[in-house]
């Protein structure tokens, strides 16, 4: 698998710097990357330590400070409306917040439906929309029936975060960057929302960044991992190297603040 | 939808300005189905009439039949009403001053009062410290107080249009009394009439008509400047944002009223419609409107569900229709409601300093408290013909801010979350 690896997203001297002047931050700080096709790669760091910016930055949400984001080996070009329209095609993202992240004033199908027109589906019968939405919620265990006609605030955060599986699903993108998706769950649903990630992952073969400030989770998921500090990566590699082999001290303390690391992601997956 | 519609309607301040307006409303609506009078037609010939039911004085002696109605205190009354305690108590006084001593005066025997009135009065009497203007009141006196006491009816009589000599042709006796449902001609002003002798209720009904539809004109239109404004500044950013935001701060250091008046002024009385007041009522108060969608609009873009529905495939142009507008919605009309009322305070304002629209065409609520004011109405007591219009302004602003203030407590939970 090594020598047939892919780029699908690269980057280097990424940096973004909020505000000028004394009020300025620099959420993330000149960092180089690598991600190649079909991986699951993992960015660790703290809270605060830039995860989400440069999520934001890769999905091109924000624009970059300085620095280039080659997509599929390519200089990355979002200059016009329809040239991003065209990339979110590509690139499709789950935030931390499920709360946040919906449209209060929009039904849970309009969810769905837009994910199927982006998809070239707008002129389908909707008898065979429906079929497409029920199939992409079968697939999180939620029931399309019940769902038509509410809104996303009526569901649970566990259920929203699964609404998003089931939009991804629907979407198929080449990249999911999922923005800790389960720290704003209850830790019941976590390992469920988790495993339909990656049995989703496994399925359409996407490559899949996966933000979290839990080493331990990133350890169980990922092929490679970036550990991220004060928006600069500071070490990376193969997961094994990095988690079982830690040559900086931050990586060290992440991975002593996650107790008994084996254990816990042993029992959560039976 | 209909969710916030009840919780709305739970507000128990809302409730009450919302009653408050729609009442408002109806009235204003309903009149006119009723009364179709003009409402600048010049009824009265003089000012300031006071309010009350004005009987036609010919057409009473003229009514078909006449009741008698034997009323014990009909005398009582009638002589009150003509001669009051403090005409008593000025005729003690003129009285005690022609030398009659004090126990001998006894104002509440009003004949012996009057007998004592009628051999000592003297309009030509000096009585040394004595004003001219307490002169005329002791000759009014003395005119009204004549026949007073007689039992005597009136005679009528009119002129023969062939010889031209008076003939009697009836009487009107003291107890001879009209049904006010027989006589042909009464009209019942309940708010008297204005300087210039029109119906003050009529006038009132078309001002506040007049005055919301300037209110509403003004209103929507700062609204939907400052909206789109708001908008295209807070989404947009960059250039757009420098560029709308410098003129939104160049009309803030300008207070908008001078900036009214200015305009107002230069327009010129003739030109100045109630529309073209309203239409420049609006253009000169979006400010703050501009400023609070945008800053709205700056906290909302980077939302998650903004950036979701970019993600999406959404246009610029759908993501500000359903993922920043409905947020903001309850905002703006809040904004419209504060636009609308603060129109009708900014009308009045400009048509009491003379600057309103032009008076020829409709009243309007500063209209009508300018012409009040001119006519020195507050000075002459006459209240009905600026209280009234005060009481409509207050009620309309009121109102509002009530349904405001209700919006509020409704929405504000739901923003904070
Ligand atoms: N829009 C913004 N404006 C200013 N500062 C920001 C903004 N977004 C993030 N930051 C700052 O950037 C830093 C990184 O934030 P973030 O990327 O959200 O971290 P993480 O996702 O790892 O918790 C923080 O210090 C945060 O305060
Ligand atoms: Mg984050």
């Amino acid at each position: 698998m090594a020598d047939e690896k892919k780029l699908c997203l690269s980057g280097s001297g990424i940096t973004k710097v909020f505000g000028i002047g004394r009020q300025k931050t620099v959420a993330v700080d000149h960092v180089d990357f690598n991600f190649y096709e079909g991986e699951i790669i993992s960015i660790v760091g703290e809270s605060g330590s830039g995860k989400t910016t440069l999520a934001k930055m890769l999905l091109g949400l924000i624009s970059s400070t300085e620095g280039d984001i080659y997509f599929l080996g390519q200089k990355r070009d979002i200059s016009s409306q329809k040239k991003k329209q065209e990339y979110w095609k590509n690139i499709q993202a789950i935030f931390q917040d499920p709360f946040s992240s919906y449209n209060i004033f929009n039904k849970i199908d309009s969810v769905l439906l837009d994910c199927i027109h982006m998809r070239g589906g707008r002129k389908l019968p909707y008898a065979k929309k429906v079929e497409l939405m029920s199939e992409a919620c079968s697939f999180v265990n939620l029931k399309f029936e019940e769902l038509t006609n509410k809104y996303p605030f009526e569901l649970s955060g566990g259920q929203m975060q699964r609404l998003m599986i089931a939009r991804i699903f629907l979407l198929k993108p080449k990249i999911l960057l999922a923005d800790e998706p389960t720290s704003m769950i209850d830790a019941c649903s976590r390992a469920t929302i988790l495993d339909m990630l990656m049995q989703l992952r496994d399925e359409t073969g996407m490559t899949l960044i996966f933000i979290t400030h839990d080493i331990g989770l990133a350890y169980f998921v990922s092929d490679s991992v970036y550990i991220m500090e004060h928006g600069k990566f500071v070490e990376s590699g193969t997961a094994d190297e990095v988690i079982l082999h830690p040559k900086e001290v931050y990586t060290q303390r992440l991975i002593n603040d996650v107790p008994k690391i084996y254990e816990e992601w042993d029992l959560s997956t039976v | 939808m209909k969710h916030i519609i009840r919780q709305v309607f739970h507000s128990g301040k809302f409730v009450v300005g919302f009653c408050i307006f729609v009442t408002i409303l109806l009235v204003v609506i309903i009149y006119p189905l009723f009364i179709t009078d003009s409402p600048l037609a010049i009824l009265g010939q003089g000012t300031f009439f006071p309010p009350g039911i004005y009987v036609s004085t010919f057409d009473s002696i003229n009514s078909p039949t006449t009741y008698t109605l034997d009323l014990n205190d009909a005398a009582a009354v009638r002589i009150a009403n003509k001669l009051s305690s403090d005409d008593r108590l000025a005729i003690k006084d003129w009285l005690l001053v022609a030398g009659i001593p004090e126990d001998q005066i006894d104002i509440t025997d009003t004949k012996k009062l009057l007998d004592q009135w009628s051999s000592n009065y003297d309009p030509k009497k000096n009585i040394p410290g004595m004003t001219n203007a307490k002169r005329n009141y002791f000759v009014r006196l003395d005119n009204s107080l004549k026949g007073l006491l007689s039992a005597e009816g009136a005679i009528i009589a009119t002129k023969n249009p062939e010889t031209g000599i008076l003939e009697q042709t009836g009487i009107v006796n003291q107890s001879d009394y009209v049904n006010i449902n027989q006589v042909a001609s009464v009209r019942w002003l309940p708010l008297g009439t204005d300087n210039f002798g029109r119906d003050v209720l009529n006038e009132l009904v078309k001002a506040t008509v007049v005055s919301l539809q300037i209110g509403f004109v003004a209103g929507i239109i700062a609204t939907l400047i400052g909206l789109t404004l708001g908008l295209l500044a807070g989404y947009i950013g960059g250039i757009a944002d420098d560029v709308i935001m410098f003129i939104t701060n160049l009309f803030t250091v300008i207070p908008s009223f001078v900036l009214l008046i200015l305009i107002s002024f230069s327009i010129g009385q003739e030109q100045r419609g109630a529309f073209t007041i309203a239409v420049v009522i609006g253009f000169t108060s979006w400010v703050w409107t501009a400023r609070a969608v945008r800053s709205q609009v700056v906290s909302l873009r980077n939302r998650d569900h903004v950036n979701l529905s970019k993600l999406s495939g959404h246009s610029i142009v759908h993501i500000i229709l359903t993922d920043i507008l409905p947020y903001i919605a309850s905002y703006v009309i809040m904004a419209l409601i504060l636009q609308i009322s603060s129109g009708i305070l900014a009308e009045a304002g400009l048509s009491i300093l003379g600057l309103g629209p032009r008076t020829t065409d409709v009243p309007t609520l500063g209209l009508m408290m300018n012409w009040a004011m001119i006519y020195q109405a507050q000075i002459l007591g006459k209240w009905w013909a600026y209280f009234p219009v005060l009481l409509t302004i207050a009620l309309i602003t009121f109102s509002m801010n009530l349904m405001n203030t209700g919006l509020d407590q409704v929405f504000n939970p739901a923003l904070r979350d």
